[in-house]
């Protein structure tokens, strides 16, 4: 199965830095993902978040509020995930 | 007993380094550039990872859930006060406006927040500090919380509720559990990107700023500046306010500047009013609200928070 991974912001650069970084992650790590961006703030709030960007997989948020530091630190994180279908 | 004496000491050997004559302007504008702008750097690189450490443990997920269940003066007070420690980046300003609302947040301490966090925060309080002292900063910390508390308690009474109808649906409050869970390596590196963050986005602001400071500060007499700004001219404050308006993202740049002027004879009263104009009222980030608030709305709650800062202003120059 596929991984759904999202960045969700207003459409601010920094949500764009992370939407750029997150899709070079996912690229480096040669993950099987789709990686979205999505600008609609509706959708955060759906996920009872206020705080933009969030980096998304599968709908569970693992980043909210900030871009990090290096393309590595995503990685790191995209790396940590649980296996698909758990 | 100043501790950043060792600056000073730097920035007179540096100076002297490079040949230039003590007691020359270009002396007083070189060392006060360098001991300034290495002040402010060490302080801001310093206070903002405390802050932004700080941070994590109160996300505003947890922040609306604490002032959903306020009391409406003890909601607009805490918004306040929360709203020190909370960074306002306008991206952010959407979806932390909804969330407010629609989890039940009267819209008074809404506004509360939204008026405290941009002002008050803390590049602006180091950069007071730095350059005005610590009684300075904590009058514009006092007089921007009691601005962003009262004009948060009148927009609450005015009842203006249906002038943000249609943009927010009522929701149940989300739980905060569905934020990441952090360790304190995580916290720690949080603060870390976020203080370059800041850095990297103010510390050209905080050169030019000083760097025109520095010049001015070596070059324009004493009390230039009073006979057209200084605390009799009863139009500085309004003027300042109004040219505050869009100055936002330079923030970090204009506050070296106006301690100088200050310095060459602006009241000191105008000056606070203009540093909270430029943080506090910002057309970038009214255009960004005017797409979940009608723009009466938005025009009362400027009207109010300008007023508010306009009165603020001429009552330091009254008083100091």
């Amino acid at each position: 199965m596929k991984r759904k991974i999202q960045v969700l912001g207003s459409g601010c650069p920094s949500c764009k830095r992370l939407y750029e970084m997150t899709k070079l992650a996912a690229q480096e790590l040669g993950l099987d993902a789709d990686v979205e961006y999505v600008t609609d703030v509706q959708r955060i709030l759906a996920m009872g978040l206020m705080s933009s960007p969030v980096l998304a997989v599968d709908g569970k948020p693992i980043i909210v509020g900030f871009v990090p530091g290096s393309v590595e630190k995503v990685k790191e994180l995209l790396k940590a995930l649980p296996p698909v279908g758990r | 007993m100043d501790i950043f004496f060792p600056l000073g000491w730097f920035a007179a050997w540096l100076a002297g380094a490079l040949g230039i004559v003590p007691g020359t302007s270009l002396w007083d504008a070189v060392t006060f550039f360098v001991a300034d702008t290495l002040k402010i750097f060490l302080l801001l690189a310093a206070i903002i990872f405390v802050v932004s450490w700080l941070r994590t443990y109160l996300p505003p997920e947890r922040i609306r859930k604490l002032l959903a269940r306020q009391h409406k003066y003890v909601a607009n007070v805490l918004a306040a006060l929360l709203g020190v420690f909370t960074p306002f980046c306008t991206c952010s300003a959407i979806p932390l406006f909804l969330g407010f609302v629609e989890a039940g947040v009267p819209l008074g301490a809404t506004f509360s927040f939204l008026v405290a966090s941009p002002m008050v925060n803390e590049v602006a309080l180091v950069l007071l500090f730095s350059l005005f002292g610590w009684r300075i900063a904590l009058l514009y910390l006092a007089s921007g919380l009691a601005i962003a508390v009262l004009s948060g308690i009148l927009i609450g009474a005015l009842r203006l509720e249906r002038l943000v109808a249609g943009f927010v649906k009522k929701a149940e409050v989300i739980d905060a559990a569905a934020l990441p869970k952090l360790a304190r390596k995580d916290r720690l590196d949080y603060a870390k990107a976020y203080t370059l963050d800041i850095l990297k986005n103010v510390w050209l602001y905080v050169l030019v700023g000083v760097g025109v400071g520095a010049w001015i500060h070596g070059y324009v007499p004493v009390d230039f500046l009073a006979r057209y700004a200084g605390a009799d001219k009863w139009y500085a404050v309004p003027f300042a306010v109004l040219i505050g308006i869009p100055l936002y993202s330079n923030a970090a740049g204009v506050i070296p500047l106006v301690s100088v002027l200050t310095e060459k004879g602006v009241a000191m009263g105008t000056t606070l009013a203009f540093m909270m104009a430029v943080t506090g009222l910002s057309l970038p980030e009214f255009m960004i609200l005017k797409k979940v608030m009608k723009t009466r709305l938005l025009l009362i709650f400027a009207a109010i928070v300008g007023a508010g800062i306009i009165l603020t202003g001429i009552l330091f120059n009254a008083l100091l």
